[in-house]
């Protein structure tokens, strides 16, 4: 990007505001300041929630609500709301609600930032604070019939739980009673479906052929991922665990999202040749991702099984067999180190690099054929254009990032936004489309796979060049990483799904003393009900497939 | 063979000559190994069971069945490179009716066991299970969660397990075509009750959780009880 980051930067130029501005734009309802590695922190009074957030959003522009977090603390509960801007992600500010131990109930901030909704679902569901004036507190991720909060600090793990399996009700059926025309019928789809991408149950009402109403019911593969990091030491024992968020092939992806985390707050540098590396491998597992994606979109769609998705699943196979070369595994890569990689690319490299730009040499060509099939056929095309439709503000709403933001519009990558890694060095454009319906977002990810060639093609003559005795995979990182007590952190890496985000609070220990995944997955998802109601059932379908989520990310 | 002669046949010349009509000339598809073994006779004599086990195994339905990260290698078995469709075994079909073999790929949670459960009692008769992973064995690398089932072992019978995080597409093409060979052989794990049933909410023994939930919960609801302390 570097060579028009200069004039980006200058047109996107947003107002910046020192941290003791913002605190006298808030004023009386600050009552406390800390200070978080990635951001000023304003501790506020629980019933303040709102007003803050709503002067953070309208006032200072503060108008994306990345993230939640929720935690148990010795002696009060916290609700941490993350907050940036789309405009400049790099201006960040974190709002702290502390509530008392005996009565965790904090202001909801639903009715500022619509993304909250399912943020303050799962804090419920996990950590126990309620949330008042939240339309509907139930449990998320957890079955209903669940006993205690998992993330709390007295819940026993031992306890028999008893988990129900029932019949859903229609929830529109009492509205249409007496309307003879408009009977609304009650549909389950999943949590076994085909069409759901994993175990995702949709709860649909409809009206005749069209959708009343669609509730995502999701939870069916909450894995426990948050848990299983905290009981993990930095150094050695997480970093296998992201790559099981976002399975697709995104491994590296995630797992730069846990090393830019702890790194910032361990204060490890990374050497050069690593983040080339890790540019490398990252974007091609992006196209990996962006190809099944692709694939199964066009199965979503016109149920073409015979040749799309096996064209995508060919594409996918040549990416996997480089980054099995690269990382010695197909699909679960485990691979970064804090402060680096694990190994230099393989022997012989000749043969590595040769193979890479075959990979690429075929992929504008394969691309073709894909526009061929896909973007270019008619019948894609008047199934996609016009349908799920997501204004730009409303997804701004919701939190939503990635393909799907940038599919309505919106400018914003942390790639570039936000540098990481190489990124900044190399040459290569964000693609955005306005069109905000199901085939921009399509052609998002297809364009995309073309940017991230670039990016490897790039990378693969810095390598190529690299002198042998500076070839650095890893800087010195102690044996133990023990970070200092209360230091927290929330960084952000550009997912193969968008904003995947992780906040540390460290204990003074060797383990992480709470660790939260901002999923993307998670927040896309939400804006589904925004998409389809009132569009037919196939349209949802395809709408629930150009979101191109993952369960195992949304649940974690 | 000749015309006036409509009563007397010599048997071994109709043999020969069928079976050089049929070995050559332009059109010879149809013959095999097989065909050349049976001559012309289209009759063989076998067990019935055996003949049936043979078909099962040789034309196994699978059902189209993705859970967490395993799924996504179980595609590629199923793709162009791996085929799984080579060794009769690949055809996914999206619903249980029509299944005979469920592959079992990836982590299974209190919520979803009962849904899957209810999945392979959708299943004719007689079904199959492949467990794929380490999570489908013992709850894999999240084995210690609060949420996760330590193994489908635990909701329904499972036939054969394939190791790995994820597997590979050829393991689990080693594990199917061994699946097969159990099948043909008319071997399959025995269908026992397993620790985890579906039961109703009513005829659950009253013991503390029982009663807190009394209220919330109508007795003829189906449940799952999990008893993590017990369970390996
Ligand atoms: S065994 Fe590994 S790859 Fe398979 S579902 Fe479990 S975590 Fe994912």
């Amino acid at each position: 990007m570097s060579l028009e980051r200069p004039e980006t930067s200058e047109s996107k130029s947003v107002q910046r505001h020192s941290a003791d501005e913002l605190a006298d734009l808030l004023g009386d309802l600050v009552i406390g300041r800390e200070e978080h590695i990635n951001a000023p922190g304003y501790v506020i009074r629980p019933d303040s929630v709102q007003e803050t957030l709503s002067l953070l959003k309208n006032e200072a522009g503060f108008d994306h609500l990345s993230c939640l977090t929720a935690e148990e603390r010795a002696d009060r509960y916290e609700s941490i709301y993350h907050m940036k801007k789309f405009d400049d992600p790099t201006q960040e500010v974190s709002v702290v609600v502390p509530t008392s131990k005996d009565n965790p109930v904090s202001q909801s901030a639903e009715p500022v930032f619509r993304t909250a909704d399912w943020h303050e679902r799962e804090a419920y569901d996990l950590v126990g604070i309620e949330y008042e004036g939240h339309p509907d507190m139930r449990r998320i991720l957890l079955p209903e019939t669940w006993q205690g909060h998992p993330l709390a600090k007295d819940y026993d793990q031992e306890r028999p739980q008893v988990v129900s399996l029932r019949e859903h009700a229609n929830p529109l059926q009492e509205d249409h009673r007496d309307d003879q025309d408009s009977e609304t019928m009650y549909l389950n789809i999943g949590p076994h479906h085909p069409a759901t991408h994993g175990v995702l149950h949709l709860e649909c009402t409809l009206d005749g052929e069209q959708v009343a109403d669609v509730n995502p019911d999701i939870g069916y593969l909450h894995r426990c991922e948050e848990q299983m990091c905290q009981n993990g030491t930095y150094r050695y024992q997480i970093m296998p665990y992201p790559d099981r968020w976002d399975y697709i092939s995104a491994g590296l992806l995630n797992e730069w999202a846990y090393a830019r985390a702890a790194e910032d707050l361990a204060d490890i540098e990374v050497p050069e040749y690593a983040q080339v590396i890790r540019t490398m491998g990252a974007e091609l597992c992006r196209i990996a991702a962006h190809m099944l994606a692709v694939g199964t979109f066009a199965l979503d769609v016109y149920g073409d099984f015979t040749a799309i998705f096996m064209y995508a699943i060919r594409d996918r196979e040549k990416a996997q067999n480089i980054l099995e070369d690269l990382t010695g595994q197909r699909l679960m890569f485990n691979y970064f180190r804090l402060g680096g990689v694990v190994w230099d690319l393989p022997e012989p490299r000749e043969e590595f690099f040769e193979k890479t730009r075959d990979f690429l040499e075929e992929l504008p060509e394969a691309l073709e054929e894909y526009h061929d099939l896909i973007t270019g056929n008619e019948i894609l095309q008047s199934r996609t254009i016009g349908t799920g439709v997501l204004p730009p503000e409303v997804a701004k709403n919701y939190g939503a990032t990635g393909p799907v933001l940038r599919g309505s519009g919106v400018d914003y990558d942390l790639r570039r936004d936000d540098p990481y890694g190489y990124y900044e060095n190399l040459d290569w454009n964000v693609i955005v489309e306005d069109g905000c319906d199901n085939y921009s977002r399509l052609l998002v990810r297809m364009k995309e796979v073309e940017e991230s060639a670039k990016i490897i093609e790039q990378c693969i003559d810095i390598l190529e060049d690299w002198p042998e005795d500076e070839r650095n995979i890893q800087s010195n990182v102690p044996r133990t990483l023990r970070p200092e007590d209360d230091t927290e952190i929330y960084r952000a890496v550009e997912g193969a799904k968008g904003e995947l985000g992780i906040y540390i609070r460290a204990d003074g220990t060797e383990k992480p003393g709470r660790f939260k995944i901002r999923s993307p997955c998670f927040s896309n998802l939400q804006t589904l009900p925004e998409m389809s109601n009132g569009e037919y059932v196939p349209d949802m379908i395809a709408s629930l497939g150009s979101l191109d989520i993952v369960l195992g990310e949304v649940d974690r | 063979m000749s015309s006036d002669q409509p009563f007397v046949t010599d048997d071994s010349q109709v043999l020969t000559d069928t079976r050089d009509a049929r070995l050559a000339g332009a059109d010879n598809r149809f013959n095999s190994k097989l065909r050349e073994a049976f001559g012309s006779s289209p009759f063989i004599l076998t067990k019935f069971d055996k003949f049936m086990n043979w078909v099962r195994g040789s034309s196994m339905f699978m059902l189209q069945f993705g859970i967490a990260c395993c799924s996504i290698e179980m595609m590629h078995t199923y793709a162009v490179k791996h085929d799984l469709d080579r060794f009769g075994a690949g055809v996914p079909r999206a619903s249980p009716r029509q299944a005979d073999v469920i592959i079992v790929p990836g982590t299974i949670v209190s919520k979803f066991a009962p849904r899957m459960k209810r999945v392979y009692d959708q299943m004719p008769e007689p079904k199959f299970v492949v467990g794929m992973g380490s999570c489908t064995i013992s709850g894999g690398p999240f084995q210690e969660g609060y949420n996760v089932i330590k193994g489908a072992e635990e909701v329904i019978p499972v036939d054969i397990h394939i190791p790995g995080c994820p597997p590979r597409p050829e393991a689990l093409v080693y594990g199917v075509a061994k699946l097969q060979e159990r099948i043909a052989n008319g071997e399959s794990s025995p269908v026992v009750v397993k620790p985890y049933e579906l039961e109703q909410f009513g005829d659950l023994e009253r013991d503390e959780i029982v009663d807190q939930l009394a209220e919330e919960i109508d007795t003829d609801d189906l449940v799952m009880r999990y008893n993590w302390a017990d369970s390996p």
